[in-house]
């Protein structure tokens, strides 16, 4: 069953003497009960309109929200049965944590015992224990970043949501509270959207990640298949770390199939057999495409792309090659090291099973074989 | 700060001390001023060591003025009584109106809602004295003339706007998500304003409202021209001193000893939540 379900949300921003801002796009999406979803994507792409809009500080501009079954779009927030932890916090300055947390709690009307089990319980989670019976303003950026995490989480709510809920936290502390609440959420059931432009973060927490640009989501789905199947150029070069190496390529036909010319000095023949009828047709009527290459499919030490290397970077578990090949850089990773210094001629090998295709309007044609 | 030279230490003292006698003197001189008579504060050259006299409280108190030229009924006391009413009516009315109203005009972004804001604010801009004429005709008309709720309402002109825009920025600088925060944890707007947002804006409601009442105390024209003998304030009372045996030096002393001491008790108590209000923009961390 669907617990949230979002139906051609609009935001229009407007303000007097300035152009109107949409921020969010005929939005579709659903999310099911016990998933967790990341909303992914740089500033100003509109996740934290998108979460806002949800808890109902901001008004949706046209569409619906539904929660649990409930229409919830024309609630108000006390009503939507919603928690959320701030990016700024929004911890309240006159109380201490522990009635920050337990404040959460109060309309539930538990018993005073039941409120400081669960204040505990939580508090230990996310390791704040010690500073229980501090101020907001006398504990870290980080400390109170936990502490607003804390408060949310401790509800009781038909749906979390987090926006950049571990961005202050320290990388090791990160992973680990990444670990538990996943396993938090999971083991209670508990429906939750964060917002984050972390790669490895959305990777790690969701069971589904959807990127959004412009106000417009671009592709919903599990991390794998945004990675091997990336539904457009954006999804394609925005996720991947590093990110895939994209070229312009001019198009002709071949005896069934097409040749993809990138400059003078590379080419891939692609066979008809491989293409779906869609994108053999979309070949046909177009002569320029964009082809992209993930940098680990990129094999390095042999192939006919002869590149003259700019960086050879050890990571400490691969290596990141940068060579400039006819004037296009390209970027390959390989899982040991490499002796090549800059300046050196290495091969790059780039097969055309793995090269993600795109229409000259940023839809993928034809994805690369999963391997 | 504390790593001065023992020059600089002395430079500080010197510069305090005379920034603090300059400030202090005309003070320090009308409360001795209080406690001479009229042929004492008039000698020349001035003493500062004289014989103390309460006759300058003593006829304020019971409302007797002894001049050379007989007997003189003065109602001071009840003019201080009529300035501790009409400002606190009037600060207390302004803090029920501009608090609201400076909460909508940080939260929320409406229509004309700068423009109403700055029409309120160019109450201030404008001479007392321009308005005076039309008013009074006015209030004759809606006979508010002589009336303490006409004076209150006049006193909004002063304590309205300070108010509203003090109040406005403090509002500004608490993030909303505290009170989204709130809400969310079931509360209504309602109840996020009155026990999130004004408890958090509380030291600048509370200078606001002191800075107001001391405006509004210290008022002047609004109440010579709306106000006849029994609901003048101080200000205007104290005109009563100069009579036609000569200006009453020493009860013009003491009666300003008297007005001055309520506000200068109220800024000293205040002055915490001043100090207070000064922290209040650390609440992002």
């Amino acid at each position: 069953m669907d617990m949230l379900e979002l139906r051609g949300i609009d935001k229009v921003y407007r303000s007097r003497g300035k152009a109107p801002v949409h921020a969010v796009r005929a939005l579709d999406m659903a999310v099911e009960k016990g998933e967790i979803v990341a909303l992914l994507g740089s500033s100003g792409c509109g996740k934290t309109s998108t979460l806002r809009m949800i808890a109902g500080f901001e008004d949706v501009s046209a569409g619906s929200i539904a929660l649990g079954g409930r229409r919830i779009h024309e609630l108000p927030p006390a009503r939507r049965k919603v928690a959320m932890a701030f990016e700024g916090y929004s911890l309240y300055p006159p109380l201490t944590v522990r009635e920050n947390i337990a404040f959460a709690l109060k309309s539930a009307q538990l018993s005073r015992a039941e409120v400081t089990r669960r204040v505990d319980e939580i508090a230990r989670l996310v390791e704040i224990e010690d500073i229980l019976d501090s101020y907001p303003r006398a504990i870290s950026g980080g400390q109170q970043q936990r502490v607003s995490l804390a408060r949310a989480l401790v509800r009781d709510a038909d749906l979390y949501l987090l926006d950049e809920p571990m961005g202050q936290l320290e990388p090791q502390l990160r992973a680990v509270l990444r670990g538990r609440i996943k396993s938090l959420l999971a083991e209670r059931g508990m429906t939750a959207i964060f917002v984050t432009h972390d790669q490895t973060e959305a990777s790690a927490l969701a069971d589904r990640i959807a990127v959004m640009e412009g106000g417009v989501l671009q592709q919903f789905a599990s991390e794998k298949e945004l990675k091997g199947r990336p539904a457009n150029l954006f999804v394609a070069s925005f996720i991947g770390e590093p990110p895939m190496n994209l070229l312009e390529a001019a198009v002709t036909r071949t005896d069934g199939g097409f040749r993809l010319s990138v400059g003078t000095d590379m080419a891939f023949d692609i066979g008809g057999a491989g293409l779906d009828g869609e994108a053999a047709k979309a070949l046909a009527g177009t002569f320029q495409v964009r082809i992209g290459i993930r940098p680990q499919k990129i094999a390095v030490g042999t192939g006919d792309v002869r590149v003259k290397v700019v960086s050879n970077q050890w990571l400490g578990d691969q290596s990141h090659i940068a060579g400039d090949g006819g004037g296009r850089m390209l970027i390959a990773v390989t899982p040991g090291r490499v002796a090549a210094r800059p300046g050196d001629i290495v091969p790059f090998a780039l097969e055309p099973r793995h090269l993600h295709i795109f229409g000259s309007d940023g839809t993928c044609l034809r994805h690369a074989e999963v391997t | 700060m504390e790593h001065s030279s023992p020059a600089g230490r002395v430079f500080r003292g010197v510069a305090l001390t005379l920034i603090l006698i300059f400030f202090m003197f005309p003070i320090v001189w009308i409360f001795l001023m209080s406690f001479q008579t009229n042929e004492q504060i008039l000698r020349i050259p001035p003493r500062v060591l004289f014989e103390p006299t309460l006759a300058n409280y003593e006829a304020l108190i019971s409302g007797q003025l002894r001049t050379a030229a007989g007997n003189l009924q003065i109602s001071f006391m009840r003019n201080l009584f009529n300035s501790v009413v009409l400002s606190s009516a009037a600060v207390l009315l302004a803090l029920l109106l501009g608090v609201p109203a400076a909460y909508a005009f940080a939260r929320f972004k409406f229509r004309l809602g700068e423009s109403i804001a700055f029409t309120l604010l160019s109450f201030r801009f404008a001479p007392p004295l321009l308005v005076l004429l039309p008013l009074s005709l006015y209030y004759q008309e809606l006979g508010l003339n002589d009336t303490y709720f006409g004076i209150v309402w006049v006193y909004q002109l002063i304590a309205l706007p300070l108010i509203l825009w003090i109040v406005r920025g403090y509002f500004e600088d608490i993030s909303p998500d505290i009170e989204h925060a709130y809400r969310l944890a079931g509360h209504s707007w309602r109840e996020a304003f009155t026990r999130i947002a004004v408890p958090l804006a509380g030291p600048g409601i509370a200078a606001a409202g002191l800075l107001s009442f001391i405006f509004c105390w210290n008022n002047f024209v609004f109440a010579l021209i709306l106000a006849s003998a029994d609901k003048q304030p101080v200000t205007v009372g104290a005109l009563a001193f100069v009579t036609a045996s000569g200006i009453q030096y020493g009860q013009i002393a003491a009666a300003i000893v008297l007005s001055v001491t309520p506000t200068l008790l109220l800024a000293l108590y205040a002055q915490r939540y001043l100090v207070e209000g000064l922290s209040l923009g650390a609440v992002k961390g």
